[in-house]
């Protein structure tokens, strides 16, 4: 048996679509939603954890690329150095999910772990560097 | 009844002042009016947080033996001006390492340059300084490599010739596809973000708008400790358009700033990469500003409400002068998270932090109140509003090459 995470996206068009609970039953996989967000953007994107035999969760995922989904492997996770972070705002209209805000009161910026997808789009886009990329 | 800045030090020495932040003093004057609030307060702390691109570092680092008159100069690979004297050098912010891609690779990470140099010094941490000189009779050495700490430096002064924009554009991009890459940080393709860069009700120059009161020798907050202002910032252009508060409505006041490093705290000094752009620094800047009359309670009771930014195309306005701006919009909008730009909510972003200016303008409250930080008469005051001073483009003369 073998486990994998993986990031699913969803074009616009494919939202309705139940491609995710097709795929599991079709490649007799157990999965688990981590995160799931719709960007502003509209488009899905969901984090999935599956299981099951190597070579099914392989044929899974191609049949899901070629279903018009964007898979990619999620070996990594996005997190924030809180020492390096200035509270500037600069990333926040980069992160597609929201899990980089800006409180309206305080003009903090929050990072909640739970919503990042690790699309990486905040590392570069970050001046001080504070968003790293963790193996 | 009008105050002056000797009796405000006054009361600071005796212990009796009292100071409010920039935010708190919004409050007293909508509560009590501006006259009482001037009767009362005596001092309002203002800050501001954010990249600050003309600003680098002095350093003497002291003469080897034997001596040398170093002519060129790199700290840490990143190349630092050596045209003066034997063992000044100058370090820009935004210059890079040698060997970084820069663009050739866009956008490019620009991972490392002057302005993280500049933390690195203030953190303590060893730099490494190589450097050639040609050799003459009186300095005969003509390679160094070492490392160096700022504790072994003769000076280490941070010599900012623009800092403490009074105001600065809202950056946004009309170009239908692309995603561009700029000083002002990414700004998504058609309209899809906005990125401002001021502290708005507390930003130091919106504060004192007509530079009443900060002028050159104004102490001020700088990296964490004093600093001085020197002189008016370069581009600095008193005469833009202004609302009836006096504010300006675009980019206006600048500041040229010197302070220590070596009292400077990185927390208030943080070198910055800008994606596909380059390295800058992130600067922490507060000035406390003397409530001399109503007229100064006034000044100092602005809100983000009431000062407002014009928004300007980065992808063809700004850098090929094409067209005006696209608009106005006020800093409440702007920190409220979405502006509305050609009929479109446009989500907004930052360069500036409030949380960090914020904090600033508590520190230096701090300072104040326990006596360790004085008000200062300005030596002479910053050109203003009846200067004539303006920000002059570059005309380009045509050059023809001698045969
Ligand atoms: S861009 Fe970086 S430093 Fe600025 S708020 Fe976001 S995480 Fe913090
Ligand atoms: S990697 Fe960054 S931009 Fe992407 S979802 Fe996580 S926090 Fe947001």
């Amino acid at each position: 048996m073998a486990t994998r995470r993986v990031v699913v996206h969803y074009p616009r068009h494919l939202i309705e679509a139940p491609l995710v609970s097709q795929m599991v039953r079709r490649y007799d996989l157990e999965f688990n939603i981590l995160r799931a967000t719709i960007t502003p953007r509209s488009e899905g994107v969901i984090v999935l954890g599956l299981e099951g035999e190597e070579g099914s969760i392989r044929d899974a995922l191609s049949w899901a690329g070629a279903q018009g989904l964007e898979v990619q492997p999620l070996e990594r996770d996005v997190v924030r150095d809180e020492k390096r972070c200035t509270q500037c705002g600069a990333c926040v209209t980069m992160c597609p999910t929201g899990a980089l805000s800006r409180d309206i009161g305080t003009q903090e910026v929050g990072f909640s772990a739970g919503d990042c997808v690790a699309c990486e789009l905040c590392v570069s886009a970050c001046p001080p560097r504070a968003m790293r990329v963790a193996l | 009844m009008a105050k002056t800045i000797r009796e405000i030090n006054e009361k600071i020495a005796a212990g009796d002042v009292v100071v409010v932040t920039a935010e708190e003093m919004i409050d007293i004057v909508e509560e009590e009016g501006a006259t009482k609030a001037a009767a009362h307060v005596d001092v309002v702390t203002t800050g501001t947080f954010g990249p600050m691109c003309s600003s680098g570092a002095l350093i003497n680092v002291g003469h080897a033996t034997p001596r040398m008159k170093i002519q060129k100069a790199w700290l840490n690979e990143v190349p630092a001006y050596a045209g003066l004297a034997a063992v000044d050098i100058y370090i820009g912010a935004t210059e890079m390492a040698e060997g970084d891609p820069l663009n050739r690779d866009y956008p490019g990470e620009f991972a490392y340059g002057g302005g993280h140099v500049i933390e690195e010094l203030i953190a303590g941490k060893d730099v490494r300084l190589r450097a050639v000189a040609y050799g003459t009779d009186c300095y005969p050495r003509q390679h160094l490599d070492t490392w160096i700490n700022i504790a072994d430096l003769n000076e280490c002064v941070l010599s900012n010739p623009r800092n403490a924009y009074q105001n600065y554009n809202v950056a946004v991009n009309l170009d239908p596809e692309r995603d561009i890459y700029t000083y002002m940080g990414v700004l998504k393709a058609d309209l899809g973000s906005a990125n401002y860069c001021s502290a708005g009700q507390l930003s130091p120059l919106l504060n004192d708008p007509t530079y009443r009161t900060i002028g050159i020798g104004t102490r001020i907050f700088l990296g964490g400790a004093a600093g001085y202002v020197f002189w008016q910032g370069t581009q600095h252009n008193p005469t833009v358009a202004r609302t009836d508060k006096q504010i300006p409505k675009a980019g206006a006041g600048t500041l040229s700033v010197v302070g220590d490093m070596k009292q400077m705290s990185s927390e208030w000094i943080v070198g910055v990469s800008m994606y596909g752009y380059g390295a800058s620094l992130q600067v922490g800047l507060g000035a406390a500003i003397p409530v001399l009359d109503e007229e100064m309670a006034r000044f100092t009771a602005i809100k983000d409400e009431e000062i407002v930014a014009p928004v300007v195309d980065y992808s063809r306005g700004y850098p090929y002068g094409e067209g005006g701006p696209l608009g106005h919009v006020s800093y409440r909008e702007l920190k409220n998270g979405k502006i509305a730009v050609q009929g479109k909510e446009v989500p907004t972003g930052s360069l500036s932090s409030y949380p960090k200016a914020k904090e600033i303008t508590e520190i230096l409250k701090d300072w104040i109140k326990t006596g360790h930080f004085l008000l200062s008469e300005p030596v002479q005051p910053l050109p203003s509003v009846d200067s004539g001073l303006t920000f002059k483009p570059l005309p380009e003369r045509e050059v023809e090459e001698e045969v």
